[in-house]
């Protein structure tokens, strides 16, 4: 027994922190609003084989498991990354698809029960809000995974029509897909579905962890700096309760998202209730951390000049991305013969 | 990264589960009706009890076996403790001298103090409680005003302890004591072992929220302490350093005090309550919630005590796994009684164990408290 981040892991998460601290500062996710994201740091992510960290070595992968990835992803989701490294890397790259930057759309394709567990199936919400719904990237992504019947099929850009569409978080680059022709198939087979979709809610359960990191890093250390009562805001105890709090929140979820990638790496019967229950936590943790960061902030953090916006914007879309905290208590509740 | 238990860990699992199977059922038998430990009988009951985890060497599994224990690892603790609470055995009524005191022996007490006191707490033969608290001096524990006085040969006390857990049912009491009369706060006080049968000490039990007589208060007269009289020195760590030793135990016991195999179990017994009752979509999702949290906490642990295992130091992280059992068995209870609905006001096992959910944010350094410790000391937000 033994569960913790080894030095190799640890390694590949702080290779992925210093760049994404050097080429996606908040000034380049602010800039993503406005212009489509800037490669500097999806290039480097490239270079270091975070797009192919669960590609065989043969194919010029790591040939690593999601247990190094979500380290990564968690990084991501620190410096809110406006690129789609969880479609690319974790859903879209174990099928077979690479080299391009790739928006996803799994819809309906959603099985009702995946990997063997009794799971409860997605709620008509789920389905419906993800059928037609505002894809992510879309306005610059190099392919598209869309669902097709119990399948999924692989759409170049030029093989698609992108109606984009205005989103709270502007650097997500939404739009609605319609494939016009062509495409591939790239799996018709459910159970290869199922496990995308869970890799998907793995992905961003990890980036939530990292989005709830940076809101607490920015709000502790903006209470140690603003005063009130000639003292710091931080000093007070109702600031540091609210604090106290998302660290907790913090401190239970990410073991959750690390065994989920454990048990997805190792083919384990819970993976998909792992997931569920990674992916509630950490969406749990983002809602608290957000609440709490843009409290303790006051004014300066309810505006759209200052830096707390572009991760609580994203976090509040990726709590409910992928399945929110009900269609995932469902498929817990499920498991656990609730 | 490895969530695999041994083939050594598996079967000491299967081992004690067997045990536990046999010989719950053998003790109930002896005992007639298991009453609550935190009474006079119960508590009698379960020393019966503790008698036999003790014998069979299960008493405090990551001891050395010179004092009663297996020569195990935390992990073995860990997997002890959730066959322990998944058989449905009592309470551990001797939980303060095995969780509190001992991890203090072993950090800073003589060889003497080691030979002497851990076989006899493992065995349940001294009996401890803890006597920190006192009225003026809760939250604020270095404002302890009991005294104890130097004079040839042992010790003089004077003052009062209070809210001292089956004080009146135990033998013994550690506590924390001015022996600098000069001194103020953290300084001047001394970790002392006093057993509770000396002239000049009164204990009076008073009953707790759900009635049962699990509280005391220790009145203590110009008694005198010899400085023999636990059968070793009666200071634990240096004379006016007392601090120092309490502070450690604090940590432990926030961190380790509840596995989640408590919980684990609370939760077993909530998915079947479930299944009696029925449970629509809304009460379902709380229960998933819940389940996902106690099984958090389970995961979290695993790394604390890989951490742990590494060398790594617990500090002040403790105080993240206290706010959380704490809040969270109240929030397994509070499921349990809007399941029962009417029936929650009956008492059993699930209003019993909601009025003890209650005293969890209180006991152990209240929940405000370890709020203010994770903000300063985990987060560095300025005092
Ligand atoms: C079931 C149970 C068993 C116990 N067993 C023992 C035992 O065996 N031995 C023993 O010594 N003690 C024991 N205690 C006592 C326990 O340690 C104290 O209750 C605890 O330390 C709190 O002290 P207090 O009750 O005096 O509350 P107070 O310290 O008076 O606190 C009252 C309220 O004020 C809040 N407060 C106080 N200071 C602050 C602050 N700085 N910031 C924010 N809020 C604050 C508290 O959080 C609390 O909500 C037990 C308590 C319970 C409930």
């Amino acid at each position: 027994m033994r569960f913790a981040l080894d030095e190799d892991r640890e390694a590949l998460r702080s290779t992925a922190r210093a760049l994404l601290t050097e080429l996606c500062p908040a000034s380049a996710v602010r800039a993503a609003w406005t212009g489509t994201p800037d490669n500097a740091a999806w290039n480097a992510l490239a270079d270091i084989g975070a797009l192919a960290v669960l590609l065989p070595q043969s194919e010029d992968g790591l040939g690593l498991d999601e247990t190094y990835l979500v380290p990564v992803l968690e990084e991501a989701g620190r410096a809110a990354l406006p690129h789609p490294l969880v479609e690319t890397a974790l859903v879209a790259a174990p099928l077979g698809v690479t080299g391009l930057i790739v928006a996803t759309d799994l819809g309906a394709a959603v099985p009702t029960a995946a990997g063997g567990e009794k799971v409860a199936a997605p709620t008509k919400a789920a389905v419906e809000g993800a059928a037609g719904a505002a894809v992510p990237s879309a306005t610059f992504a190099e392919a598209f995974l869309l669902a097709a019947g119990r399948g999924l099929r692989l759409y170049e850009a030029q093989e698609v029509d992108v109606e984009p569409v205005e989103t709270v978080d502007a650097s997500r680059h939404c739009g609605r897909v319609r494939p016009r022709a062509g495409g591939r198939s790239v799996t018709d087979d459910p159970e290869a579905v199922a496990a995308a979709f869970d890799r998907g809610a793995l992905g961003t359960a990890a980036e939530l962890l990292g989005l709830s990191r940076a809101m607490l890093e920015l709000t502790v250390g903006y209470a140690a700096e603003r005063h009130q009562f000639g003292k710091p805001i931080g000093s007070f105890q109702a600031v540091k309760h609210h604090l106290a709090n998302a660290r907790l929140e913090i401190e239970f979820a990410a073991p959750a998202v690390l065994y989920a990638a454990y048990a997805i790496a190792r083919g384990q019967t819970d993976a998909s209730r792992a997931v569920s229950q990674a992916k509630w936590l950490a969406g749990s943790a983002a809602a608290v951390t957000g609440r709490a960061a843009l409290q303790c902030h006051g004014a300066i953090g309810y505006t759209t000049e200052h830096d707390l916006h572009l991760y609580l914007k994203r976090s509040w879309a990726l709590i409910r991305a992928w399945g929110g905290a009900d269609f995932h208590a469902d498929r817990v509740a499920a498991s656990i013969s609730l | 990264m490895d969530l695999n238990w041994s083939a050594d860990q598996e079967a000491l699992r299967l081992e004690l589960r067997g045990w536990l199977e046999h010989n719950l059922a053998d003790w109930r038998v002896e005992i007639g009706t298991e009453l609550s430990g935190d009474t006079r009988e119960g508590f009698a009951q379960q020393l019966l009890w503790e008698q036999r985890l003790y014998e069979a060497g299960w008493s405090a599994v990551s001891w050395p076996s010179a004092y009663g224990g297996r020569d195990g690892t935390l992990w073995d603790w860990l997997i002890f403790e959730e066959e322990y609470w998944r058989a449905g055995a009592p309470q551990r009524v001797t939980q303060n001298g095995i969780q509190i005191l001992a991890p203090s022996v072993f950090e800073h007490g003589t060889q003497e103090q080691k030979d002497h006191l851990l076989t006899r707490i493992a065995a349940a033969e001294d009996l401890w409680c803890q006597g920190w608290s006192e009225p003026n001096a809760g939250s604020d524990l270095a404002g302890v005003s009991s005294r104890a006085r130097r004079i040839d040969g042992g010790w003089v006390l004077d003052g009062q302890k209070t809210w001292t857990t089956r004080g009146a049912f135990c033998t013994h009491l550690f506590g924390l004591f001015r022996s600098d009369p000069d001194s103020e706060r953290h300084r001047g006080l001394t970790y002392l072992l006093v057993p509770l049968d000396l002239d000049g000490i009164t204990v009076r039990g008073f009953g707790r929220l759900d009635g049962d007589e699990g509280f005391a208060e220790v009145f203590f007269t110009e008694a005198f302490l010899p400085d023999g009289a636990v059968g070793t020195s009666v200071v634990l760590g240096e004379v006016d350093q007392g601090w120092r030793v309490a502070v450690s135990a604090a940590s432990t016991e926030r961190g380790l005090l509840r596995s989640p195999g408590r919980y684990q179990a609370t939760v077993a017994s909530l998915l079947e309550l479930c299944s009696q009752r029925g449970a629509d979509e809304s009460m379902r999702r709380r229960v998933a919630a819940a389940w996902m949290r106690v099984d958090g906490y389970r995961l979290q642990t695993l790394q604390t005590v890989t951490a742990l295992m590494d060398g790594r130091d617990l500090g002040s992280e403790a105080s993240l796994a206290k706010i959380w059992w704490s809040e969270l068995d109240i929030e397994l209870h509070e499921i349990a009684l809007d399941l029962l609905d009417p029936d929650a006001e009956l008492e059993g096992p699930w209003s019993k164990g909601h009025q003890f959910s209650l005293a969890g944010p209180i006991y152990a350094g209240t929940n405000e408290v370890q709020r203010n410790i994770v903000a300063e000391r985990v987060l560095g937000l300025p005092r």
